[in-house]
């Protein structure tokens, strides 16, 4: 029994794990057999060496494009849930934001990130986190409200025989209903808030987080260095993809488990 | 008849707006259902008999006639919890346990957290699933999920229980079982059972009357008095198990019934 | 899974279904709403403009309010007017307006071509990964993973290759390039997962029924999987047009490609102080560029999914009988 759970394990991580090292390994002889410049693509042991060499900047930055990757979730995220939870009790709101909120998902909200720079002035921080909380607060808005909107016939019909309505259904109902398309809608917003807080760097503003790194090591032609800050983005994405992932573990214990 | 019945309908009359044009699900219904009796509505899909029951249970407002539950207005015994639900989905909460399930309606009106739990354990010690009362809906059997529902619309002891096709999802030995504890619980309880089901051996089995109904429009053709001598496994083998059976589907087949001692006519067309 | 791809695909279409009544006056209802919405923010913004101080509100040293003043936030009728006014002092320069239309234009080319490029890419890792096993299991996680980490961030890497790569003796590496390379770059994860999904979405009875007719494995994949993935493709194109379109912004912000529209963000960004309506005139040149994207590829869900065919995956939870229904 054991014996097949470990079988089993290792063939859902072997293969991703041979296809990553062979693509590495594939890289490096490409790299250095082709004799590709680095500015095209640096080879994985000169990326891996001017890591080691930057990584205390790399994670000092990292800190910078979290905080506001964070303070943009966080406030997105609940502005988000409580323009469904408001849509949900009054149907005229539902109609303003619903397709305004189609339609945002079609357009590219860190286009704002100047604007934002305009109106708060490009040295605060302020801009950036708001376009993260632009950013995130569609997918949050939309799936919480497809939640609250989603109530099974039957549950409707329930309710309505036990005489429990308005606030009573919200609450037994709607809400607990809802959680899991929120936790859903979290785990979008969670990697949509690390692209938008990189991406928003790169359309000036204050210039101390991963974003600007990397145009910066860029323009000085350390790719090496470059990547370094790429592998820095890539790696803070995953924490806050991950700590989402976990808190809809711990917080949603009824979501049908399918990741 | 004297007295008040548990179920009084006249002239009731239920049409619906569609797309196409105006149907007409339910015309001309009136039955008496007594306090204390299990009565079956059975016939063909889209005869309306879903639709006579959430009539009853005030989930659907008649065009026309009159609703009395208990003697007063279906939608006044719907406020006052004079009945109990189950539909075909169990319609369990996800997100709450067993007992919380089946405390749901004593939550929702207002009884207290000690009185609830202490009810909800009754419950479903009567259903058989006192050991599952912290585990989720998911965890559980189709079976077992339809039991903590009629766990859940028996909560308030109401004296009518509306059951909705409860076993239609259920395979056939579930099926055989869930009716026999049904039967055992109504013995206990003494609630009057209004029971809408597709299966004519489910109808015969439990009930006292089976209303049998036609389609297009929704109407009643024939109430069948059933009567057995016993509600055991071996009433599956009595004749006048399957003198009921006969009865039932000639009446659903709308052929006279001839010679069959538990027909009883109680309405024509 | 691919849940998060399907909670991402529902997240494109329109959440308001239809309630009752004829099409025509939904939608006509629907449009009046959201233009009532636009309103209601453009309202907002002329309140905060007339009532807000200028200086913005400060708390403990951070800008919490916005600064009202006219070159920070101009108006409605500033931004306007800045349409209209030609680009340069100078006779004959076209009119920011028609600068704006144009780069927007730019800028859609090349998302096209990122499009196309991503979606190819996606269909044709998708095949395999449904094919073989192995591939699904070695892949598919890196499909995955590259959604959900800001891959955009290469963007100013790939940049570099403008105008020093040199393809062939004659042609080399252009700016654009690395646009449509990076925009395709973020189109194809949804497309791959989508039609991975829609692949495998036949059930093993169909499967089954294919295999009782002997059919080639090309040919349940052409009869079978392929028309029973459309409903799946077709809203993944539609997220990765979207996708694409930022991609291509930012591609081009960050290569500094001349011609489009987010590279006349950056520069009327730039000019901000002298002409603040600029700025805004060319972000609602981007937000128009992504609602085009989004119209041209709907125009593929009435091609593929013709009336009649269900337009979105088949919800897995078993029907209710409504109180209307028959029975």
């Amino acid at each position: 029994m054991n014996g097949l759970l470990a079988h089993r394990r290792a063939a859902l991580v072997l293969p991703p794990l041979l296809a990553g090292v062979a693509a590495l390994a594939i890289w490096q002889a490409v790299v250095v057999l082709g004799r590709i410049a680095t500015f095209v693509l640096p080879s994985p042991t000169a990326i891996a060496t001017a890591f080691g060499t930057v990584a205390p900047d790399v994670v000092t930055a990292a800190t910078a494009t979290g905080t506001t990757a964070l303070v943009g979730l966080v406030a997105g995220s609940l502005a988000g849930v409580a323009a469904a939870v408001l849509a949900a009790r009054l149907r005229v709101f539902d109609e303003v934001l619903s397709p305004l909120s189609a339609a945002a998902n079609a357009m590219p909200i860190i286009a704002l990130a100047p604007v934002f720079n305009a109106m708060f002035g490009s040295t605060s921080p302020v801009p950036r986190r708001l376009v993260v909380a632009v950013a995130v607060f569609f997918p949050l808005f939309v799936n919480t409200a497809r939640g609250l909107r989603q109530v099974s016939p039957v549950h409707t019909e329930l309710m309505r025989s036990l005489d429990a309505t308005g606030w009573a259904f919200t609450r037994h109902v709607r809400l607990p209903g809802a959680v899991p398309h929120l936790f859903t809608g979290l785990r979008l917003a969670s990697s949509l808030s690390v692209i938008a807080a990189v991406v928003a760097e790169y359309f000036g503003g204050r210039q101390d987080g991963l974003g600007s790194r990397i145009t910066s090591a860029a323009s000085n032609s350390a790719y090496p260095r470059a990547w370094s800050y790429v592998l820095g983005a890539v790696a803070l994405g995953l924490v806050f993809y991950l700590v989402a992932l976990l808190l809809e573990r711990l917080l949603s214990p009824h979501t049908r488990r399918s990741l | 008849m004297t007295g008040t019945a548990a179920v009084e309908i006249r002239g009731l009359e239920q049409r619906f707006e569609t797309r196409r044009g105006s149907v007409h699900a339910l015309t001309g219904i009136d039955l008496r259902i007594e306090a204390g009796s299990f009565v079956s509505l059975i016939g063909p899909s889209g005869c309306g008999k879903s639709t006579l029951l959430r009539c009853i249970a005030d989930l659907v407002t008649p065009t026309g006639g009159e609703v009395l539950v208990g003697g007063v207005s279906a939608r006044r015994a719907r406020e006052e919890h004079h009945y109990g639900i189950a539909f075909q989905a169990a319609g369990l909460l996800d997100w709450r346990t067993v007992q919380r399930n089946v405390e749901l309606p004593l939550e929702l009106h207002g009884v207290g957290k000690r009185d609830r739990a202490a009810r909800a354990a009754h419950l479903l010690e009567m259903v058989g699933l006192a050991d599952f009362a912290r585990m989720r809906p998911a965890e559980l059997s189709g079976g077992m999920q339809q039991r903590v529902a009629i766990a859940r619309a028996l909560a308030e002891e109401p004296p009518l229980l509306l059951m909705d096709e409860p076993f239609g999802a259920l395979d056939e030995m579930t099926r055989e079982r869930m009716q026999a504890e049904l039967l055992a619980i109504r013995e206990r309880t003494g609630t009057t059972v209004v029971f809408v089901t597709h299966s004519i051996a489910e109808a015969v089995f439990c009930s006292t009357q089976v209303v049998v109904m036609s389609a297009r429009p929704g109407r009643i053709v024939r109430v069948v008095d059933v009567d057995l001598p016993t509600r055991d496994e071996d009433a599956r083998e009595h004749p006048s198990f399957f003198a009921g059976i006969t009865a039932v589907r000639e009446a659903l087949r709308g052929r006279p019934v001839r010679g069959v001692p538990a027909g009883l006519g109680g309405d024509d067309r | 899974m691919s849940e998060l791809l399907a909670t991402q695909i529902a997240a494109t279409a329109p959440v308001t279904a239809g309630r009752g009544g004829s099409r025509v006056r939904d939608g006509l209802r629907r449009s009046a709403m959201a233009l009532l919405g636009v309103l209601v923010l453009l309202l907002l913004w002329e309140l905060y403009r007339a009532l807000g101080p200028q200086a913005g509100v400060e708390v403990g040293g951070q800008r919490v309010l916005p600064r009202a003043d006219p070159r920070s936030m101009p108006g409605v009728l500033d931004v306007l007017r800045a349409v209209g006014e030609p680009e340069v002092a100078v006779p004959g320069s076209r009119s920011v307006g028609v600068a704006v239309l144009a780069s927007a234009w730019g800028t859609l080319k090349m998302a096209l071509g990122g499009w196309l490029l991503g979606a190819v890419v996606g269909i044709a890792l998708a095949v395999p990964m449904q094919r073989f096993r192995l591939v699904e299991r070695g892949l598919l996680p890196y499909v995955v993973l590259s959604q959900t980490v800001p891959i955009i961030a290469i963007a100013p890497l790939i940049s570099g290759w403008g105008g020093r790569l040199q393809l062939t003796p004659t042609l080399s590496w252009q700016p654009w390039m690395s646009v449509v390379v990076i925009s395709a770059y973020l189109a194809f994860c949804p497309v791959a997962l989508g039609m991975l999904r829609g692949l495998q979405a036949p059930t093993a009875a169909s499967a089954e029924l294919f295999t009782s007719f002997a059919a080639t494995s090309r040919q349940t994949l052409l009869r079978l999987r392929v028309p029973a993935s459309l409903p799946f493709l077709v809203p993944a194109l539609r997220l990765a047009a979207a996708q694409a379109v930022v991609g291509a912004i930012v591609a081009e912000i960050s290569t500094g490609t001349r011609g489009g529209i987010g590279r006349l963000i950056l520069q009327y960004a730039q000019q901000a102080t002298s002409s603040p309506g600029r700025l805004y005139a060319a972000i609602i040149g981007a937000a128009l560029l992504g609602l085009v994207a989004a119209a041209l590829v709907s125009l593929l869900d009435v091609v593929a999914l013709r009336p009649g065919r269900s337009r979105r995956p088949a919800p897995r939870t078993t029907p209710h009988p409504t109180p209307g229904g028959a029975t």
